[in-house]
C-alpha cells in the first residue's frame, strides 16, 4: 500500500467512528427540524418550516396576532445571562484558587490539585441535591443563620437564579481552575520577579505580566465553563424549581409533555449555533490579543 | 469451591425456568408491581414472570410501537388507553368476558378511555388534588383557590407538580371550564389567572413529600399517593379536592398486540381482578385499586386513608382524566411554556 492509502486506512476507523457518532445524530436533529410534530410524539414526513418559526415567533391563540415567541426568548436570554455570570463567578475564584497552587512547593500541588479533582469525581446530581441541603428554607445555612439570631426568617435562596448560578459555579469550578492551573505551572516566576525589581506594584504585575502569559488558560477556562452552563439541564432543574427554565429544560419539554420533537430538534440547533457564535468570539478575542502583544 | 456453587446457582437457575410451565413477560412503571403478588401467581400457575419497568406512557407506547418488544402485558395510563389502542399496540381481549371481571366496581366498568372494557382491566387509581398544612393554613382545603388564588399564609409556599394536563384541568375547571375545552375565552382566562398566580408559587417541581413533611413547602398540588406518604412523616398534611373539579386518574393492565403469551396474559388479567391479589398491588403501591372486595384485604392504614377514601360529599368533583386532542395540545402547550419560561 502506499504511504497515503495507509494513511487514509489508519484514519478511516476513527472517520467511520466521527461520522457515526457526530455528524449523523446531527444530521437527523436537522432534518427533524423541518418536519411537522405527530399528534402524539414522533414526527410526520412532511416538510415544514414552522419549527424553525416557532423558535423566535408565534401566533396567540386567542388575537391571533403574530408576536416575538417572548417565553422562549426570555429563556435563551436567562441561559446566556446565567452561562456568562457563572463563567465570571468562576473565574473571579477560579484565579486566585489557581495561582494559589501553582506557588505552593512542588510536592504539595498534587495535594491540593487532588482536592479540587475528588468533588469533580462526584455524581453531578449528588453535588446538585447536596447545594439544595445546603440552602433550602429548613437546610442547614438558614438553620444556623436563625440560631445564630442573625435572621429570624429563612432567607429564601432555594428556587432562585441565585441558587441556579451557585449551583453551575460550584460544579462547573474545576473546569476553569484546571486549564488556569496548567498555564500558571509553565509560567516562569523569575518573570515576576523582574516586574517587582523594575518597580512594578503588585497590580501592574498581575495585569501586565501575569494575566497576559496565563491568558490562554483563562480563555479556555471561561468556555469550558460557558458552554456546558448554556446546556445545563440538571442543575436548573433541581435548583431552579421548574419556575425559571434553562434551554435545556425547554428543549426537554418538547420532546416531552409538549410532544413537539421539530421545535426541540431546532432549539437544539438554536443552542448549537449560540455555542459556535461564542466560540469564535472567545478566539477572536484571544487571537487579536496575541497578535497585539505578539 | 467458588465455580461449584456457581455452576449449581446456574443449574438451579435454568431448571428453574425449564421447571415453569409458561412465561410472562410484563412491561410496567418501576416500582409498581407487587413482588408478593408476583409470587403467588408463579405459584399458582406454574408460570415465571420478567417485569421490565418504564418511565412514562410515551417511552412504553414508543417501544411497543417499534414492535418486537416480547412483552405480553403493559399497564397504560387511562388517557393514554385510546391512544394506544389508536395507534394499534393493545390486543383486544375481552377481559369483559372473564370470570373475575364481575369483582370490578361498577364506575370502572363503563369507563370512557375503554368502554366496557374491551380491551383492560384496572390496576391502580388515584387523584390528584392539593396537600396543605394545616398548621399554616387553617381554613378550608378542598379548593382550587388556595394555588390560583392563595390565602396570605400560603404564599410563597406553593408547589405546583408540573405536569401539564393535570394542572392545565384544574385550572380550567377552577375558571369554570370542561377538561380539555378548546373555548378560548376560557382559556385566556386560564392563562391569565395561571401567569398572575405563578409569583406565588415557590416551585414547579416533583418529589415534594420530604418538602412538604418538613414545612419547606406548605401547599402542593399533588398526588393523594405522595400526600399520605408525606402525611406519615408530618401529620399535619392534609389531603384536599378541589370542589371545581379535580382530577382522577387511573392504569390500566391490558395485553399487547403481538404478546407471545397470550394465554399465560390472559390468567394474569383475570388473577389481579380477584379482591385478594388487587389488595396485595394497593398495599405495595400505595393507591386504590377499582376491585370491589379488596379493601377487606388491605393494610388497616390503607383502608381509613383520607387520601385513598374521597368523602361522599366531593365524590361528583372528581372527573376521569384523558388525552386532549391534539389542536387543544397545542393552545396548553403555549400557555404552559408562556407559564413555565
Amino acid at each position: 500500500m502506499s504511504p497515503s492509502r495507509t494513511r487514509f486506512a489508519l484514519l478511516a476507523p476513527a472517520m467511520v467512528i466521527l461520522f457515526f457518532a457526530a455528524a449523523g445524530p446531527l444530521v437527523i436533529v436537522l432534518v427533524y427540524s423541518f418536519l411537522i410534530p405527530g399528534d402524539y410524539g414522533g414526527v410526520v414526513w412532511d416538510f415544514s418550516t414552522d419549527a424553525w418559526f416557532g423558535v423566535v415567533a408565534e401566533r396567540d391563540f386567542f388575537t391571533d396576532q403574530l408576536s416575538w415567541a417572548d417565553a422562549h426568548l426570555s429563556v435563551f436570554w436567562r441561559s446566556i445571562k446565567l452561562s456568562l455570570m457563572t463563567s465570571v463567578l468562576s473565574l473571579v475564584i477560579g484565579f486566585p484558587t489557581a495561582y494559589f497552587i501553582a506557588t505552593r512547593p512542588k510536592g504539595s500541588r498534587d495535594v491540593w490539585m487532588l482536592l479540587i479533582m475528588i468533588p469533580f469525581w462526584t455524581n453531578l446530581l449528588i453535588r446538585t441535591f447536596a447545594i439544595m441541603e445546603l440552602i433550602r428554607n429548613e437546610g442547614t445555612i438558614n438553620t444556623v443563620l436563625i440560631a445564630m439570631g442573625l435572621v429570624t426568617q429563612p432567607i429564601q435562596m432555594l428556587y432562585t437564579e441565585f441558587s441556579m448560578l451557585v449551583g453551575m459555579t460550584y460544579v462547573y469550578l474545576p473546569l476553569m481552575i484546571l486549564p488556569i492551573y496548567a498555564s500558571m505551572e509553565r509560567l516562569d516566576f523569575s518573570l515576576v520577579e523582574a516586574g517587582y525589581d523594575l518597580y512594578a506594584t503588585r497590580w501592574q504585575v498581575l495585569r501586565r505580566v501575569i494575566f497576559p502569559l496565563v491568558k490562554p488558560g483563562v480563555v479556555a477556562g471561561s468556555i469550558l465553563v460557558f458552554v456546558p452552563c448554556l446546556g445545563a439541564y440538571v442543575t436548573p432543574r433541581v435548583l431552579g424549581g421548574g419556575k425559571q427554565l434553562m434551554l435545556g429544560n425547554l428543549i426537554e419539554l418538547q420532546f416531552g409533555q409538549l410532544r413537539n420533537w421539530p421545535l426541540g430538534a431546532a432549539l437544539s440547533l438554536t443552542l448549537l449555533v449560540i455555542v459556535m457564535i461564542a466560540l469564535i468570539f472567545y478566539v477572536r478575542a484571544a487571537g487579536n490579543e496575541g497578535n497585539a502583544h505578539g | 469451591m467458588k465455580r461449584t456453587a456457581l455452576l449449581t446457582s446456574l443449574a438451579a437457575l435454568i431448571a428453574g425456568t425449564a421447571q415453569a410451565e409458561g412465561q410472562l413477560n410484563i412491561y410496567n412503571w418501576g416500582n409498581y408491581t407487587s413482588p408478593e403478588m408476583i409470587e403467588k401467581f408463579e405459584k399458582e400457575f406454574d408460570i415465571a414472570v420478567t417485569i421490565t419497568d418504564y418511565d412514562s406512557n410515551d417511552t412504553a407506547l414508543a417501544k411497543l410501537k417499534a414492535g418486537g418488544s416480547g412483552f405480553d402485558i403493559v399497564v397504560p395510563s387511562g388517557a393514554y388507553v385510546p391512544i394506544f389502542i389508536s395507534e394499534g399496540v393493545l390486543m383486544k381481549s375481552n377481559p369483559n368476558e372473564m370470570e373475575n371481571f364481575s369483582n370490578v366496581t361498577p364506575r370502572w366498568v363503563d369507563v370512557e378511555f375503554d368502554p366496557g372494557r374491551e380491551y383492560t382491566v384496572p390496576w391502580q387509581w388515584g387523584t390528584v388534588g392539593i396537600s396543605v398544612n394545616t398548621s399554616i393554613y387553617g381554613g378550608d382545603i378542598d379548593s382550587a383557590a388556595l394555588v390560583f388564588d392563595p390565602p396570605e399564609e400560603l404564599k410563597g409556599k406553593i408547589n405546583v407538580i408540573p405536569e401539564m394536563i393535570d394542572v392545565m384541568g384544574l385550572a380550567i375547571h377552577y375558571m369554570g371550564g370542561e377538561q380539555c375545552t378548546g373555548d378560548k375565552d376560557v382559556l385566556v382566562k386560564v392563562r391569565d389567572k395561571l401567569v398572575e398566580a405563578k409569583p406565588s408559587w415557590l416551585s414547579m417541581a416533583y418529589g415534594n413529600i420530604d418538602k412538604l413533611a418538613n414545612v419547606d413547602i406548605a401547599a402542593s398540588v399533588n398526588w393523594n399517593g405522595a400526600s399520605m406518604r408525606a402525611r406519615l412523616q408530618n401529620e399535619d398534611v392534609k389531603f384536599g379536592y378541589p370542589q371545581t373539579g379535580y382530577s382522577i386518574w387511573m392504569d390500566n393492565a391490558a395485553i399487547t398486540a403481538d404478546a407471545q403469551n397470550v394465554e399465560n396474559a390472559r390468567l394474569f388479567l383475570n388473577f389481579i381482578m380477584l379482591p385478594e391479589n388487587a389488595a396485595m398491588l394497593s398495599n405495595f403501591a400505595r393507591y386504590a385499586n377499582g376491585i370491589t372486595g379488596s379493601e377487606a384485604f388491605m393494610d388497616a392504614d390503607m383502608a381509613s386513608a383520607p387520601e385513598i377514601n374521597i368523602p361522599e360529599n366531593l365524590q361528583g368533583a372528581g372527573y376521569i382524566s384523558k388525552s386532549c386532542p391534539p389542536e387543544v395540545q397545542k393552545i396548553y402547550s403555549q400557555i404552559w411554556t408562556e407559564l413555565t419560561k
